[in-house]
């Protein structure tokens, strides 16, 4: 799809005769750079010193950051294209693409490597340990644990919230109040996870059995209300997982309601005009004509929410902290890096989240490639 | 009589629809609500009962009390007015047969009971904004705890952590943009050899789990002396934030018309000046809906601010909210007003601008 | 499209001057001190009849009264600058003026608050200000942050084996190097000594910090009044207490109020209970050893003291909520229902920094007192649990040198002291300044200890003693794992 400019060079009118000259333009490449470099430098500097009060810093950080950066491509650009036109052809992409791929590099790609080496390693990160750390990361108890529970938050998460908003986003789709619904239910979305910690917290809190005990949790409320014994809800294992789960379901359902009612409008009416001619009912319709239509987004949308039940965090650590047997792999991460201060064993657990991951990596790739044959 | 039956059985469907919709969206915001309220509500009151006595309800009122004169054998069944219960029955509390209710007070040795009466209680009225200022000052505060006793805290100065958030959140949003809208021009544009390698590589880290990176990166960072600092989170959340940007914005611009940019060309300008003044223009859409969907992930981001800037003077609100859980977890007046400042900004910028968000959202994920 | 082009050149000059402007003016700013304008309610008295036996000066003694004019006479301090260090004598000559120390540490909330009233003296006779910056999650990130660039100037451990891992890195100061030390050697009882000497980098023993607040922890605080009013006495052993309870339960109520939870690291208090029944059913060397791991948690003494506990904390009568909710109940709450009327709990068994949670209206040995945790076995004696906060020093300048020898003075916590809740270790801080008999009757329970001990938690590894023993303890006393599988859990997480 590329286009080759007829006119590579840009025009010089609107700049003084001195400056198209060569040695002007050196000099001014010079000038030009060294006031970049410096500025960019003294921008950094200045704002990892972290002195100045916060009001002083956002906006500076915003100028810098986006003035820097426009700074830079402009600067960068305006140099290639000073230097002669095969070279220029050749470096003009690498400066629209440099700067995003290196800090992926950095950030994303090489600690894929580093954390790999890493984990052959022992808690300092120095010497070598060989597979110890795989061998503690899939036979210790606790991890087992976790690998138990992210099995739960996948599977019970993920169809749960699949399921439900698929369900809404049909029903709504029949309604008048279709967007207000939407709206309702997308709204979790927008809560951090540790703010929706202390919602359900407000909701499964146990203050204790014994009289004068008041319980301002709602649910351990409504069955004391009801004249039943309230109960730990987050300290009953197994199923203070599923109390973890309901959260978890309660932020995502949304997500997968609006990616569904989408799809679902996309369905081609004449379909369901015929399948409802043909005499099944609305049930059957939904089934044999609606899902299928929409299997591409339903797999979408799983994978997606697989993907984030992995790698759940937040909720476990601000409302259990991975107590009672509700630990998954995201904290037991932590709890390694940071608490037990063991970088082998935390590279290695990170590295088998990465794996778990992988085989949605590759379906993405393959998606991704079908899709754009012929770049 | 086909007709009317089916329209029948459209209403009532329709009506059941609704019904269950209202009951699920009920559901949804019960907790909310729940939150929202006891934020209100005097501290006090949130140590004695629950937020939803808020409302009307029927509740009993003292009325007086009774004190058991030392001839009463405490530890047998004890009669009171002709009706009899052992210490723990009187304990739970008696509706005697003349509408009073008796409950003892205390343990065996205050040989006191109290006499209330059931009454109905209108809505409170004592709201207050005493807890969202408890909250956002990082000076000692004062609240009443549930038997008017005064209890001294210090303050997590949540109101620092609302500017710290910010500081974060707008640049973190601001610089990937524009670096991922010049990548996504490259790629979609230009072309150059190993385009196809490279951006697969960005498809392939868009699931890449964070917690690869947090090691080495903390160790480069402790290196650079970015440790807790802005510049540090701010590169980490622009660094994670890539691949996402890059590859919906990729999208959005390979539908852009070729016509258009091929003119341009034609009229000699570069590549750099179609994208700034052409692309970009076009783009606003997507990078509206990716600036809101990023703004709120950094927003609500836990672990990245909870590695990389920690506590102290940077901290920020998720972490803010965090620590309020671990360090004052009872007292749940502060705790739901703190909630509710984390959750205000990202409502609001949400319910403001959903369109552009679902829009973000449905440009990288549907197919078929 | 040209004529665009000719703007953006100027326009982005025009900007970057902007920005370079905003930035120069705003750079010389220095960030707002720590210290939050807390209106002093309780104005620590300096009391000038305090000065202590005047010894025979070393150093030439420089008058603290020739500071700069425009600060108020100095009070006379209790202690001669000169006897510690020369940058003390300087900070009260006024010469380090206007410099900042940074300080880290794991207290938060009233603590935070504590301190800050505390140090203002030597702030404001000084010009030094110190600030302090408290995290909940002090002990997961304080190692990465002196792996960093940017350590703070005197960090507060509140446990020694997290100092000793930066020991090892060499990251310490040796505080014989900064305080003079002969005042070390009179001011701290040679058990403190022992306790602040740590291998550096070298494997050799060098004296890593200094002690500053201690706390007792084997203490049963109780609701005086009602107490004295419903006739109970004060138990003298243990099967005194356990008789007292069953008392208490007879006549309706639960006696003991407990309450484990504390966000990350729930679970703590437990090891405390563990700590101080197991001092008093086995022999000190027994704890000795369980520390370093020698003694398996999966043992007859552990198992001995975890019978002890079980007998009150899994008796639902006993406990205020039911077992149940100890998991859920935090411990700085644990207390409250004691200040209820009636009380709703009557005994608390905790460190004394607890009383800091307390009610403001409640009066120390009116409303509330305590009792020594009674001994169980009299072969053992009356021993005491306790901890205490250790100060290291990380970076050498003059005013760090100032500040850290002053944290070797008693003065430096008289404020903290006065205020209640901290007990100073110093020898030269007298007990009168105690001003609640509560924290005197600690304090000197403390120095009349037959055995002392610091807190075991503390001393096992981090992955033991912040880790697992919290982890699961928490998980047994909910009733999740059995006994067996928590103890040997724990000795199998021990690192080799």
């Amino acid at each position: 799809m590329t286009v080759e400019p007829m006119n590579a060079k840009p025009d010089n009118q609107g700049k003084s005769g001195f400056l198209s000259s060569v040695l002007g333009k050196i000099l001014l490449g010079i000038v030009i750079i060294s006031a970049t470099a410096f500025i960019l430098w003294w921008g950094y500097n200045f704002l990892s010193a972290n002195k100045a009060p916060q009001v002083v810093q956002i906006p500076i950080a915003i100028l810098w950051g986006v003035g820097g950066v426009a700074l830079l491509y402009t600067v960068l650009n305006w140099l290639v294209e000073q230097l002669p036109r095969n070279v220029s052809r050749v470096l003009q992409p690498l400066i629209f693409i440099g700067p995003a791929v290196l800090l992926m590099g950095w950030f994303l790609a090489v600690p894929v490597f580093r954390s790999l080496m890493t984990s052959f390693k022992d808690s300092l990160g120095q010497k070598n340990v060989g597979l110890e750390n795989y061998i503690f990361a899939f036979t210790d108890t606790r991890m087992l644990e976790t690998f138990r529970n992210n099995l739960l938050w996948l599977v019970f998460g993920t169809s749960f919230s699949v399921g439900l908003g698929l369900l809404i986003a049909t029903l709504a789709d029949r309604t008048k109040a279709e967007v207000l619904y939407k709206s309702i239910i997308f709204t979790p979305m927008a809560i951090s996870f540790v703010g929706a910690g202390v919602i359900w917290k407000f909701v499964y809190t146990y203050k204790g059995t014994g009289y004068g005990i008041n319980e301002i949790g709602l649910i351990n409320a409504i069955i004391t209300g009801l004249g039943g014994t309230p109960q730990p809800w987050l300290n009953m294992p197994p199923w203070n997982n599923f109390f973890l789960i309901v959260i978890m379901i309660w932020l995502q359902t949304g997500y997968a309601m609006v990616i569904l009612s989408s799809a679902i409008k996309g369905v081609p009416s004449e379909l369901l005009e015929a399948a409802r001619i043909d005499g099944s009912s609305e049930w059957k319709a939904f089934w044999s004509v609606i899902v299928p239509y929409i299997k591409g987004t339903l797999i979408t949308v799983t994978t997606t929410i697989v993907i984030f039940s992995l790698k759940t965090f937040d909720i476990v650590r601000v409302m259990t902290g991975g107590n009672n047997q509700t630990n998954v792999i995201a904290n037991e991460f932590y709890l390694q890096s940071f608490t037990y201060n063991h970088a082998g064993r935390a590279s290695a657990i990170a590295v088998v989240l990465l794996v778990l991951v992988l085989p949605v990596i590759i379906n993405n790739l393959r998606e991704f490639n079908r899709g754009r044959k012929g770049f | 009589m086909a007709a009317n039956s089916y329209k029948a059985q459209k209403i009532r469907s329709s009506l059941l629809t609704n019904l269950i919709l209202i009951v699920i969206c009920l559901l949804w915001l019960v907790p909310i609500i729940g939150i929202l309220i006891t934020s209100f509500r005097p501290s006090t009151d949130v140590f004695q009962s629950g937020w939803w006595s808020v409302f009307p309800h029927k509740e009993n009122v003292q009325s007086g009390e009774i004190i058991l004169p030392a001839t009463v054998d405490v530890n047998g069944p004890i009669t009171i007015d002709g009706v009899t219960h052992t210490f723990e029955e009187w304990r739970q509390g008696v509706n005697m047969p003349d509408g009073r209710y008796l409950e003892w007070f205390g343990n065996r040795r205050t040989r006191k009971l109290t006499v209330s009466a059931e009454q109905w209680v209108g809505f409170a009225t004592g709201f207050t904004l005493k807890n969202y200022e408890d909250v956002l000052t990082g000076k000692t505060i004062n609240y009443i705890d549930g038997n008017g006793q005064t209890i001294e805290r210090k303050g997590n100065d949540l109101s620092r952590a609302f500017l710290n958030s910010l500081a974060v959140a707008i640049p973190a949003t601001i610089i990937p943009i524009l670096i991922a809208a010049f990548a996504a021009f490259g790629f979609a544009w230009l072309n150059f050899p190993g385009r196809n390698i490279i951006f697969s590589l960005v498809v392939a880290l868009l699931v890449v789990p964070l917690q690869i990176a947090l090691i080495p990166i903390l160790q480069d960072y402790v290196k650079l002396g970015l440790n807790g600092t802005f510049m540090g989170i701010w590169l980490a959340h622009t660094g994670f934030g890539l691949p996402l940007a890059t590859y919906l914005l990729f999208n959005y611009i390979s539908t852009l018309p070729r016509e258009l940019l091929e003119s341009a060309y034609i009229d000699g300008a570069s590549n750099f000046t179609i994208f700034v003044r052409m692309i970009l223009p076009l783009s606003v859409p997507a990078l509206a809906s990716f600036a809101i969907f990023q703004f709120l992930w950094v927003w609500n981001d836990y672990l990245v601010a909870l590695v990389f800037l920690g506590g102290g003077k940077n901290q920020v609100v998720t972490y803010a909210v965090a620590s309020l859980v671990g360090e004052k977890g009872q007292d749940w007046q502060l705790m739901t007003a703190a909630a509710f400042i984390s959750m205000a900004l990202p409502l609001a910028v949400f319910l403001g601008l959903q369109r552009y968000f679902v829009r973000g959202m449905l440009a990288g994920s549907v197919k078929g | 499209m040209q004529k665009g082009k000719k703007f953006v050149w100027p326009i982005l000059s025009i900007v970057i001057v902007l920005a370079m402007l905003l930035g120069a003016c705003a750079a010389p700013t220095v960030a707002p001190t720590q210290a939050p304008v807390v209106e002093p309610t309780k104005a620590p008295v300096v009391e000038p009849t305090k000065a202590p036996v005047v010894e025979p000066t070393k150093a030439p003694v420089v008058e603290p009264t020739k500071a700069p004019a425009t600060e108020p006479a100095t009070p006379a301090l209790s202690f001669d600058p000169a006897k510690i260090g020369q940058e003390l004598v300087d900070a009260y000559a006024g010469k380090l003026k206007g410099k900042v120390v940074k300080m880290s540490g794991p207290f938060t909330d009233q603590d935070a608050v504590m301190f800050e009233e505390s140090i203002k003296a030597f702030e404001t006779a000084t010009g030094i200000t110190i600030q302090y910056e408290g995290s909940k999650e002090f002990e997961a990130s304080i190692n990465i942050r002196l792996e960093g660039g940017d350590r703070p100037d005197i960090v507060d451990f509140p446990q020694p084996g997290l100092l000793a891992v930066a020991a090892k890195k060499g990251f310490v100061i040796d505080a014989t190097t900064v305080i003079n030390p002969d005042w070390i050697k009179t001011n701290y009882s040679q058990a403190w000594q022992n306790l602040a000497m740590l291998p550096d980098k070298d494997g050799k023993s060098m004296v890593a910090g200094i002690w500053a607040r201690a706390n007792g922890k084997s203490f049963v605080f109780y609701p005086k009044k009602a107490f004295d009013a419903a006739g109970y006495k004060v138990p003298a052993t243990w099967d005194e207490m356990m008789a007292l309870t069953e008392q208490i339960a007879n006549d309706g109520d639960t006696p003991w109020c407990i309450g484990i939870e504390s966000g990350a690291a729930t679970g703590w208090t437990m090891t405390d209970w563990i700590e101080d029944v197991l001092l008093r059913v086995a022999p000190p060397e027994a704890y000795d050893n369980w520390v370093k791991g020698v003694l398996k948690f999966d043992s007859p003494e552990v198992n001995l003291a975890l019978d002890y506990i079980e007998k009150i904390w899994f008796n639902d009568k006993f406990v205020y909520g039911g077992r149940k909710a100890i998991t859920t109940i935090s411990f700085g709450d644990a207390p409250k229902p004691m200040f209820e009327n009636p009380p709703k709990c009557w005994f608390n068994r905790q460190g004394n920094f607890v009383t800091t949670f307390f009610p403001k209206e409640a009066v120390a040995g009116v409303d509330y007192d305590f009792f020594y945790l009674p001994p169980i076995n009299p072969a053992y004696g009356k021993p005491v649990l306790g901890a205490g906060d250790i100060y290291a020093m990380f970076n050498d300048r003059p005013e760090v040198r100032a500040v850290f020898q002053y944290f070797s003075t008693g003065e430096s916590l008289k404020g903290w002291v006065e205020n209640g809740g901290a007990i100073a270790v110093h020898n030269d801080a007298s007990l009168d300044w105690y001003k609640d008999p509560v924290t005197r009757g600690v304090a000197e329970t403390i120095r009349n200890a037959t055995t002392f001990r610091f807190d075991g938690s503390d001393m096992m590894p981090g992955a033991v003693g912040a880790g697992t023993f919290w982890k699961y303890m928490t998980d047994y006393v909910s009733g999740s794992i059995t006994r067996q599988e928590a103890l040997k859990a724990i000795d199998a997480s021990w690192p080799k």
